[in-house]
């Protein structure tokens, strides 16, 4: 049985969490993350959970605490935005370095400077090379759906990578929204136990983690090992995503496309502005073109052979980036993978890049339509809706 | 309780031998002191900043530890325990496991006074049973000797070097125990590898605590400090006889000495043993001996008055 609700996007990653009732939950507050720590501090409050929360003095400290506790057995989760995921740079990389199932919601935030509390991607992007697996969501519904995959993701024994599930800070966040929410047996069932080999708690088994890498030289294999459990995530995230759907009704992939089938013109973006690029599909069909959108869910690791596939029959590909490179002409990190993709392809469609939306400025259908109007061959990066 | 050292070298030392701290280290004396006073039969669980300990005892595949280690980065030792130990709670309450479980940091000064000061800040104001002890070398020395928070004022290192404009570090060393004693937990103890018996008694009581506790423990550094590697213990000894690290412990919130120093000795008696100091004694440095005398005399004074000796 599944409950309809409406909730903002925060409370809705809360709700994910009551279900999974994670052992430790270390967190630290930061706009627009806030409301998930609050309400499920709430949660702990109330003893709706069994959880044991660390209110850590920096997010620094919070990924430090996941990591003691994640390497102890216990199931961690964590959550931030922008200048909190920026802080906890160095530590992102050792949680997966050391291979710890820590899953985290960030809620996307700019980065400064200048100041702003609004979306675009510039924090998470800043962190796919970190060695996390990461999965974008449009609106409140994947935002739980995916925190409750990301759960099985991250401790899939062919895995063992941390998840981070970004939801757009703001527009998801603090949007209410309609969902329908599994109830609380199925998620128990779906998402299972947790117990993890080597634990610093097994009495039994003394174990070393971080040991130092100085005389003999293993980090080469070790980071080797480590690419073959992102190597093997996609097949993890399919089947995962295929049994989530049995449960739910909605099933999941690297990425969901929109009228893709006859299209000749494809948009691919990430996260909320897939919702107006639908209805901005719809426009365009309505005046004849083509149009079609594909949204990547799956960012780390990154669908590139799925991606040249589904869009192998379009002519043309305008793809939306949320941040920014700021490396010259190369244009935004969506954009510069997507082209990548197509290095291999028989027919390589022209790809142009729209960055939008920094520091929260406002995507709308028009601004879209006003995007693929401007389509043309000498034109790679546009930079939509700014005041030059 | 009556401490007997016929009883104490029976037990099995939780760091074992072969490690590669160097020679006259005072880093693993530390170590195995505070460790040896952890309750029979229980589980210890180490978090180690990055430091020499770290990069020493734990080389893959080989590892001297025969508890439980964790070395996660620099800063972040005191984080790293607390995830653990809460995670500890967190799984005993729901009965999965149920064994006597120890906590315990090792940090240097770096990793304590200056980088990892917010997180151990954390640590202890949210009460984690966990003890911290930081092993206190006045630098950073697996970097290869640099002033840190902890360096005392006229020491030579390699970024406080002596010079024409320099007498070495022209600070004085912050007050790191008595910072810790500031958060109100419930036990902080400054301790010196030369006294076991002091530091044995220390550690029995911190991990009796059921709180945060810490230890700062003086262990000198033969190669930073320039002095021969067999007088570990004889310079430590002169640093609590001469006052500059004085033996005390606040428990509770009373402040209470436990090396009483009947006869306190010069400092140049401490300085002209070690190379670190030797400039301080050429004419063209004159005055920080005194400088340096008049801190630590301030500072003993101080000390004094808190532990009701005066």
């Amino acid at each position: 049985m599944q409950r309809t609700v409406a909730l903002v996007g925060t409370d809705a990653v809360a709700e994910a969490m009551r279900q999974i009732n994670p052992d430790v939950v270390p967190a630290y507050p930061i706009t627009p993350q806030t409301s998930i720590v609050e309400t499920f501090s709430q949660m702990v409050a109330d003893g709706a959970v069994n959880t044991e929360m660390i209110n850590v003095e920096s997010e620094h400290s919070a990924m430090s605490a996941a990591i003691g506790a994640a390497a102890s057995g216990a199931r961690v989760m964590t959550a931030t935005s922008s200048q909190g995921l920026a802080l906890m740079w160095e530590i992102l990389y050792i949680a997966s370095g050391l291979r710890l199932p820590i899953v985290m919601t960030n809620v996307n935030r700019t980065l400064s400077s200048p100041v702003n509390i609004h979306c675009d991607h510039s924090d998470s992007m800043g962190a796919r090379d970190s060695g996390w697996i990461q999965l974008y969501s449009e609106n409140a519904q994947e935002a739980y759906d995916n925190i409750l995959q990301a759960i099985r993701i991250a401790e899939h024994k062919d895995v063992l990578l941390p998840v981070m599930v970004m939801m757009d800070g703001f527009i998801i966040s603090h949007s209410i929204d309609r969902l329908d929410l599994i109830d609380d047996e199925a998620a128990g069932k779906f998402i299972g136990t947790h117990k993890l080999e080597n634990s610093l708690l097994d009495d039994q088994n003394p174990t070393s983690w971080g040991s130092f890498d100085g005389l003999h030289g293993y980090y080469f294999e070790v980071k080797r090992a480590q690419a073959e459990g992102m190597k093997n995530a996609p097949a993890a995230i399919k089947q995962i995503g295929e049994e989530y759907g049995r449960i739910s009704g909605r099933p999941y992939s690297f990425f969901e496309t929109y009228k893709m089938d006859d299209a000749d013109l494809a948009l691919i973006a990430l996260g909320s502005a897939a919702g107006t690029m639908k209805a901005a599909v719809d426009e365009l069909r309505a005046k004849g073109v083509r149009a079609g959108l594909l949204k990547l869910r799956m960012y780390r690791p990154f669908p590139s052979k799925e991606l040249a596939a589904a869009l192998s029959h379009v002519s043309t590909v305008a793809v939306f980036d949320r941040s920014d490179t700021l490396a010259g002409e190369l244009g935004g990190p969506v954009f510069v993978e997507t082209r990548s993709s197509f290095y291999d392809a028989e027919k390589r469609p022209l790809i142009q890049n729209f960055i939008y939306g920094l520091g929260g400025r406002d995507l709308n259908v028009d601004l879209i339509l006003q995007a693929v109007a401007s389509i043309k061959s000498n034109n790679l990066v546009t930079y939509l809706g700014v005041r030059e | 309780m009556a401490i007997k050292l016929s009883e104490i070298v029976k037990k099995t030392d939780h760091l074992a031998g072969g490690h590669r701290l160097c020679p006259g280290c005072g880093a693993s004396i530390a170590v195995r002191q505070i460790l040896l006073a952890a309750p029979e039969n229980s589980h210890i669980v180490v978090s180690g900043a990055t430091s020499c300990l770290a990069v020493s005892t734990a080389i893959y595949p080989y590892n001297a530890w025969r508890v439980s280690f964790i070395h996660s980065a620099f800063e972040n030792a005191a984080a790293t325990i607390s995830g653990a130990e809460t995670a500890y709670r967190a799984l005993k309450k729901q009965g999965k496991i149920n064994k006597d479980t120890y906590f315990v940091v090792f940090a240097g000064d770096g990793g304590t006074y200056d980088i990892g000061f917010q997180a151990l800040s954390g640590m202890l104001e949210r009460g984690h049973r966990a003890l911290y002890v930081c092993y206190n070398n006045e630098a950073y020395m697996n970097t290869g000797i640099q002033r840190s928070g902890a360096t005392q004022l006229g020491t030579w290192t390699t970024t406080s070097p002596h010079g024409e404009k320099s007498s070495g570090k022209a600070e004085n060393r912050k007050d790191l125990t008595a910072i810790a004693a500031a958060h109100n937990i419930p036990y902080v103890a400054q301790a010196g590898i030369h006294n076991w018996r002091d530091t044995f008694t220390k550690a029995q009581k911190a991990f009796q605590t059921d709180g945060a506790t810490l230890i700062n423990i003086l262990a000198p550094c033969q190669r930073g400090w320039r002095y021969p590697m067999e007088k570990t213990i004889e310079i430590t000894k002169l640093a609590t006889e001469t006052c500059i690290w004085p033996l005390y412990e606040v428990e509770d919130g009373i402040w209470r000495l436990t090396q009483k120093i009947r006869n306190k000795k010069p400092i140049r008696e401490y300085l002209e043993l070690q190379g670190r100091f030797s400039h301080l004694f050429k004419p063209e440095n004159e005055g920080v001996i005194d400088q340096l005398q008049a801190f630590i005399d301030k500072q003993y004074e101080r000390l004094l008055e808190r532990c009701g000796e005066k």
